[in-house]
Order: C-alpha cells, then structure tokens, then sequence
C-alpha cells in the first residue's frame, strides 16, 4: 500500500498571531512556522502503517513556497520517504488545493490519502471533503480511529454527538483529527538522515489549472477585545455578582 | 434569488442549528427553502413548515439517507443548486462533512464558518481561531456557505405556512457503510444551545471529579463542556470539548473550571457573554478574558457555589 499525506505550513500554534497594521492580513513574517498540527497526526498515521507492515511507500506533499521544504523535511525526518513540493507563491483556496494534490495524486497513484482536518491558519475544514469528491473516493472525516484489515478500511470520527463507526475501502482520503495517535518528535540522527531524502519540486504553474482566488479578502481586522474582569475574592461574593450584578443565574 | 438552507437533523427533529442558519438565510433573501435529507422524514418535513421565514420545504426521503453519508447527498443537494444564489449549512460536523463536496461539485469555493453577513457578496469570519476577523467577497455564481450557528439568533419555530416539495432519490454508489453511533445521553440542554455552560479542563485531575461539574451543571440547568486537554485525557468524550477543532459556545455563562485557557480553547468560548474562571494558578490565562475570577482550589470552590446556589434558592422560595 502507498500512502500520501498532505502537509501545511503554518503559524505555530503556540504563536500569539499579530493583524497586520494596513489590515491586508496576518504577519507571517518572523514568526515561528510549524507543520500544521492535524497534518502531524496524518503524518503519525502513515509512519505507523509503514511500521506495521501495512504500507511499503509514504510520502508527503505541500504547497507553496521554498520555505514549505522546512515541512516536507520535518514530515521525512519523522519516517516519510520522500517528499514533493509543489512551488507557488500565492496562497491556494481549498478547492485549488485540492484540485493540486488530484494531480499529484493522479501521478502517485497512492492508495490512501491521509490529511489534517483542518488547517490552524485558515481555519476552513474543506480540502480533505472536496479531495474526495473529485476523486470519487470514500471520505472519512475527522478520524480518531483506523484499522486497515485486507482492503477493508474501519474508522471512527469525531462528531458532534460523540463518535460514529464506518466501514469503507481503499482507495480512500481520511482527514485527521488529533486525538487520533501522539506525533514522534524527530530524533537528531532521523533529522540528519532526512536532509538526504529525495524531495522534488514542481512549478505549480506546469500543472494547467485553475488556482486564482475566486474569494478576495477585503480586510482583516482584530476581534473586539474582551473588556477585563475582576477577581473575586470567595465564593459568596462570586454568586452574589453572578445573581446581582450580571444577572446570569 | 432564493437560498437554500441545508437542514441538520436526526430524522425527527430540527437541530437548533438549522434555525441559526435560516436566520442568517434571513440577511440575504425573503425567499428561503429548506432542503431535509433523511430517511422516514416525512413528518418532519410536515412540521418544518410551520417555520416562519420559510417559504419551501424540499425534502427527500429514503432508506439510504438514513446515516447522512455526504456521498449521498450531496450530489442531491448540488443538483438543486442552479435554482439558488446562496446555499447554506450549519457549521457543525454535519455541515463541514457534507457541504465542501458541493463545493468540488459545483466548481466553486465555499467560504466556511461564517459569522455575519455585510451584504449578498460580502461576509465576516474567523480565522487564526477567531484571533483575526476576516471580511471577504466573492463575485462567484453560487455562495456556498457554512454558517456558525452561535453567532446568529434561533428562528421562530412557528407562524409559518411553507409550501411542501417532495423530490425524487438520486442514487449514487457508495463504498462506505455505517456501523454505529456513539452518542452519550444526557437530559442536560445541548453544548451549542445552552444558556449556561459548565466546562471542565486538566484541574479535575480524573473523570470521576467530573461529577462535581454535573452537580454543578444541574443546579444550573447548564451543559456540561470540557477542554482539549481533559477530552485527550479520557476524562469525558469528544462530543463536550469546547474549542477550535471542537465546538464553538456563546452561552450567556460559561464558567470555565481547572481550565488554564489555551488560544485554541478560547476560540471556542470567548464569545460568551458572561466568563466566570476559577482556577487555583493566578497566571492562568483564562484570568485574562473572564469578568469574574476566583483563584480558588476547585474541589473546595464548587461544593461551595452549590451550597451558595442552594442557600439563594431557599431565599427565593
């Protein structure tokens, strides 16, 4: 079994983001940029399926620019095999992605596509979804559970109301949610055996699609800022504040 | 133009959150139908017709749209969409499964999670976990749209007289079979719906302290929520974490409760109107965004608020 996982760069989510002053955007300049944290369940995910037998080539790809190779060699340094980037400088809507990682995949051939539900950036939850419908392959979403037994694929996803249990089969495209596995951190010697892995660019403009923006950001803005509170100092005056002066209970 | 509400339900009843989305459908035309999916739906179809701002109730029934396998309808709902400007879904798991295969579908970008509509092309979301507000436009032929249901009121239930429309099964093949649903019963009101929320983090060190929160929960008529961090410590299921990859809260309470107050946890309920933190660590961020704190050991504080609730109930009656 082949499997490909897609991989975001973004904004580490530790990071305290910052609106830039013209309201174009957030800063991405100087600050930490991490792989998408989903996208390391998936990663996580794929190394196990090769450490148990079940997978015999992974691989991973990101979109956009040289500095996106930080990802791909991260994801190679926790078991990936190799890796492809395929070079934009824009950022892509999902539906483009998409679009993307169906050439990619049309090329590979995986079996199996494995990504992060969401990306902590964008915040959208679409690619996976729309991945599978071009595809015409199954689609699981927010999976904190697979089991792959012959070609039969068993999941669990995170829904609203608890958990719900489907069967379906390979190929298939799975978007992770993280309480899915715990991601390895990269040991050095893994971080130095990654550099030479094979990692291979493609220019997305040779791909022939469509990838403009069909949404344009008019401005982004600041969230209004929570006016801050008071400490109490015991319980009798917090329900007292919580009856008298809020009026909430 | 018309636009379609996509309904979220369980085959008998409406969630709440197709009564958010309807009322946003309201900000963008007079003219809303109600698409409901479902197997053994008549009745709920017949029912939904009392909904007052809708003019359409669009249902089909079959035995296949029993489990909501978005394989299967959306290729429905992509079928119907020529008729409409705008198509809308509520931003729960219901909605982020189905709706962006609409999007593949029909060849156009969905704009997810929205949380205010300026005008028919211009809308208001979150990214960045609500850190950032992003206002974006979009000239294309169909708006596909998630719709967060916090941020706009319930429609009235009633005074309605839609018309009722009931459209044949398209089949598709499918390889995906449901198994089972998981879901936990509770007579506590519903996460995403309650007037008071009660949320648990790290600082109930086990899920059998969690029984403090339930006490507390009742005495309140509240739901109970939790954070990431309790939810991955197997302390309570999924289906209560509050957050960015959980759910998104605006109760008019949410006391936050052993909860440090990750960014990511805040995204979930910083919307809230009124924010009660108690936590024993006074460098906890919560601190920072709730109107009360009490910097108290838990286990001692919430016996005491429900002795103290107790107390202003025996005052009252």
């Amino acid at each position: 079994m082949k499997v490909l996982v897609a991989v975001k760069r973004v904004v580490d989510y530790k990071v305290q983001i910052r609106v830039k002053s013209d309201n174009s955007g957030v800063e991405t300049q100087n600050v930490k940029m991490s792989v998408n944290p989903p996208d390391e369940n998936a990663i996580e995910e794929a190394v196990k399926l090769k450490e148990q037998g079940l997978a015999n080539e992974i691989i991973s790809v990101s979109i956009g620019d040289d500095k996106s190779q930080d990802v791909l060699r991260t994801s190679m340094a926790m078991g990936i095999d190799r890796s492809i980037l395929v070079k934009s400088q824009n950022t892509l809507e999902p539906l483009a992605v998409a679009k993307t990682l169906k050439i990619i995949i049309d090329k590979e051939k995986p079996d199996l596509v494995l990504m992060g539900k969401q990306a902590i950036d964008d915040d959208s939850n679409q690619t996976g979804q729309i991945l599978s419908a071009l595809l015409n392959w199954p689609q699981g979403c927010f999976i904190s559970n697979l089991k792959i037994e012959n070609n039969k694929v068993f999941i669990s996803r995170e829904i609203d109301e608890g958990i719900e249990n489907l069967e379906t089969s390979l190929p298939a495209v799975l978007t992770c949610d993280l309480r899915l596995n715990t991601p390895r951190f990269a040991s050095l010697p893994n971080i130095m055996k990654a550099k030479k892995k094979p990692l291979e660019t493609i220019d997305i403009d040779t791909l022939g699609i469509d990838t403009s923006s069909k949404i344009k950001t008019l401005k982004v803005i600041e969230p209004p800022k929570r006016k801050a509170g008071i400490m109490v100092n015991d319980v009798k005056e917090l329900v007292q504040k919580l009856k008298y002066e809020a009026k909430v209970i | 133009m018309s636009v379609l509400v996509v309904a979220e339900h369980d085959n008998k009843n409406l969630k709440s959150s197709t009564l958010n989305t309807i009322s946003a459908a309201e900000k963008l035309s007079e003219d809303i139908h109600l698409l409901i999916l479902g197997n053994k739906i008549e009745d709920l179809a017949k029912s939904s017709k009392s909904i007052q701002l809708v003019k359409k109730v669009i249902f089909c029934d079959h035995e296949k749209l029993e489990n909501q396998i978005p394989e299967l309808s959306s290729p429905i709902i992509s079928n119907l969409a020529e008729n409409y400007s705008h198509i809308l879904a509520p931003s729960s798991t219901f909605g982020k499964n189905l709706l962006p295969r609409v999007s593949a579908q029909l060849d156009v970008t969905q704009i997810s999670d929205i949380i205010g509509i300026e005008s028919q092309d211009t809308f208001i979301r979150p990214i960045y976990a609500g850190n950032a507000i992003s206002y974006v436009q979009t000239d294309q032929k169909i708006n596909l749209m998630t719709v967060r249901p916090t941020s706009f009121e319930k429609c009235e239930e009633v005074g309605g007289d839609a018309a009722l429309e009931n459209i044949t099964f398209i089949d598709s093949e499918v390889k995906t079979t449901f198994v089972s649903r998981e879901v936990s019963k509770s007579d506590r009101p519903e996460l995403g719906n309650a007037r008071v929320v009660v949320s648990g983090g790290r600082g109930l060190e086990n899920s059998d302290n969690f029984k403090l929160l339930y006490d507390l929960a009742d005495k309140l008529n509240a739901a109970v929520g939790a954070s990431r961090a309790a939810v991955d410590s197997g302390y309570i299921g999924n289906e209560y974490q509050v957050g960015q990859t959980g759910k998104m809260v605006a109760p008019e309470l949410y006391i936050a409760v052993g909860i440090s107050g990750a960014i990511q946890h805040l995204a979930g309920m910083k919307e809230s109107k009124v924010i009660v933190a108690i936590n024993k660590d006074l460098e906890a961020p919560i601190f920072n965004i709730a109107d009360y704190g009490l910097s108290s050991d838990l286990f001692q504080a919430i016996p005491e608020i429900i002795k103290e609730l107790d107390l202003l109930n025996q005052i009252e009656s």
